[in-house]
């Protein structure tokens, strides 16, 4: 009876700490959501309600060509690194060969060695050959650090693809071409998916290679956000957010549903 | 004959492993090799290098200053990490006991704040903390204190957004540390007696500690270099690495001395990669999660 009950006790000692450390977790993303709506423009005291922030973001030129900066340069990145990503992470569980240890070794640096290294080691290089630093700057530099995710991701999924479904495809005489297309590419799929799913969100939150990578006339919005931090972000700002955190919220539902909808079909 | 064979074997090679190769080398291989050499050149008047060779970028470094700062960035960097396992652990213990679905539904809730911007988490963090913030008004509104707490602008302040930020990275590989434990070990343990406490410190815990090590090595080396969280959080009084290495690109314009210090940064990692693998770690495990 007691040891029942002390039980009890100690699972529910244990919902309050999960409890707690969600909270942590969630109070800041909850204040912006807050903030977005209230009317008073200082991110203290709630004052009311009003959805008049919504409207002032749209007509902010400054806030949504940032928007548009981060959006062209995560799309163009997470495309790009994809695609070598993916090639790179067959070809290198397919292929033998002289250096393939070294690479493996180099795909890691972007992984572990802080951001603040290779940002400024990029900004370096794009001096030396005097490339003026604006949007293309940004965008060669968040493929190279996207590169690792996606190989990453697509060589979890290689480790459990069934190699005979390749051969049987090659000896019933379809090409390399052909094989990689119609069979390895959709068994990959949903390696391939999530590596871009985890390209995009961090090209979009990136904030130190873009520090180092960007000109004046291509800010991000986090690079934007990063310069009101003194003067005070403003209510605009919170409402993007909200709208971003739905799509980002989107996204996470849908590669869920994916990976839950694969693992019904395998079983 | 034998030629076209070559032909045919080499261009599937070229075409998948020939992008990533040549892309490695030319943004990671050379950039890298470049801030090397450069950190042996004098600084230029307006920024940028002349050649030239000199050991005094590294000399510099150790000066009492900025041996300080490095000093304080390893201090705060460590805190950070023993608050992220000491926060993480119970929490990711916990959830795993529960079932399947609350447990990929609790996993996905953790993720679900981190694809928020950062820095707007961190500014949250600035209208939690400051004098005048939520918190402040709140324990003095409950009369908790009379004066509003100094909670931002020192390092109180920088190791709350660190081990915010961070703590995402302790939390997935001590998850699939702690999934993988075989259960029937600690029922063993439990059948020949073993109390609770015992079990954890000689079952549980060495069982999981290849999780700790990964989630510590993701935590450790990142705080190092968040200048952003320094900037906000910390005020201008509290430097670290991240935030010395920017000056010498943005302010100081010693491109050289920056250099240096980042091949010192790098070391730096590769010193705690080693003491990592040392301990029995895997670098694999360091990949999926950041």
């Amino acid at each position: 009876m007691r040891r029942a009950s002390k039980k009890r006790l100690t699972g529910r000692m244990r919902n309050v700490y999960i409890g707690l450390v969600f909270f942590f977790l969630y109070i800041p993303i909850a204040l912006v959501i807050v903030y977005s709506f209230n009317t008073s423009k200082m991110n203290i005291l709630f004052e009311g309600v009003t959805a008049h922030w919504y409207a002032d973001m749209v007509r902010n030129r400054a806030l949504m060509d940032s928007l548009k900066n981060t959006l062209i340069i995560a799309v163009l990145s997470t495309a790009a690194s994809t695609v070598i990503g993916t090639l790179g992470a067959v070809g290198l569980s397919k292929y033998d060969f002289i250096g393939k240890k070294l690479l493996n070794k180099l795909l890691y640096i972007p992984v572990v060695i802080p951001e603040i290294v290779l940002g400024i080691a990029l900004l370096c290089v794009y001096s030396a050959v005097r490339m003026t630093l604006g949007i293309a700057t940004i965008t060669l530099s968040h493929i190279t650090f996207c590169i690792p995710f996606v190989i990453i991701s697509v060589r979890a999924r290689l480790a459990g693809m069934d190699k005979s479904l390749e051969e049987a495809s090659m000896d019933l005489g379809a090409g390399r071409v052909r094989t990689f297309v119609s069979i390895i590419l959709p068994l990959l799929l949903p390696g391939v998916f999530s590596g871009a799913v985890l390209s995009f969100c961090l090209s979009l939150d990136d904030i130190i290679i873009s520090f180092f990578t960007s000109g004046p006339t291509s800010t991000t919005l986090p690079m934007k956000v990063f310069s009101m931090v003194k003067t005070g972000v403003t209510p605009e700002v919170n409402a993007l957010f909200t709208v971003i955190m739905l799509c980002t919220i989107g996204i996470i539902a849908v590669n869920t549903g994916v990976q839950l909808r694969k693992m019904k079909s395998n079983k | 004959m034998k030629t076209r064979l070559k032909i045919k074997s080499i261009v599937p090679r070229l075409t998948m492993t020939g992008p990533v190769a040549g892309w490695m080398i030319l943004f990671v291989v050379i950039p890298f090799t470049y801030i090397f050499v450069i950190s042996f050149m004098n600084r230029g008047t307006y920024g940028g290098v002349e050649l030239g060779f000199t050991l005094q970028n590294y000399a510099n470094i150790f000066d009492a200053k900025y041996l300080m700062i490095f000093l304080n960035s390893i201090l705060l960097a460590a805190v950070t990490t023993a608050l992220c396992i000491l926060i993480a652990y119970p929490f990711t213990y916990f959830i795993a006991q529960k079932t399947a679905v609350t447990k990929t539904v609790f996993v996905s809730m953790v993720m679900i704040p981190f694809t928020v911007s950062s820095l707007v988490r961190i500014y949250s963090w600035i209208n939690l903390l400051r004098k005048d913030g939520i918190i402040n008004n709140l324990l003095m509104s409950l009369r908790v204190i009379d004066e509003p707490l100094q909670m931002i602008y020192n390092n109180f302040g920088v190791i709350v957004g660190m081990v915010y930020t961070l703590i995402p990275f302790m939390i997935l590989p001590l998850y699939s540390s702690i999934e993988k434990l075989d259960k029937s070990m600690l029922e063993a343990g439990n059948d020949l007696g073993a109390k609770p406490a015992r079990a954890f410190a000689t079952i549980t815990l060495p069982l999981t500690a290849p999780g700790i090590f990964a989630g510590a090595i993701m935590v450790f080396i990142p705080t190092l270099g968040y200048f952003f969280i320094t900037d906000m959080l910390g005020g201008s009084k509290i430097m670290m690495i991240g935030n010395l290495i920017r000056n010498q690109f943005v302010t100081a314009k010693n491109w050289p001395f920056g250099a240096a210090l980042s091949i010192f940064l790098i070391v730096l990692t590769l010193a705690a990669l080693w003491v990592y693998e040392r301990i029995g770690g895997d670098l694999e495990d360091l990949g999926g999660m950041r």
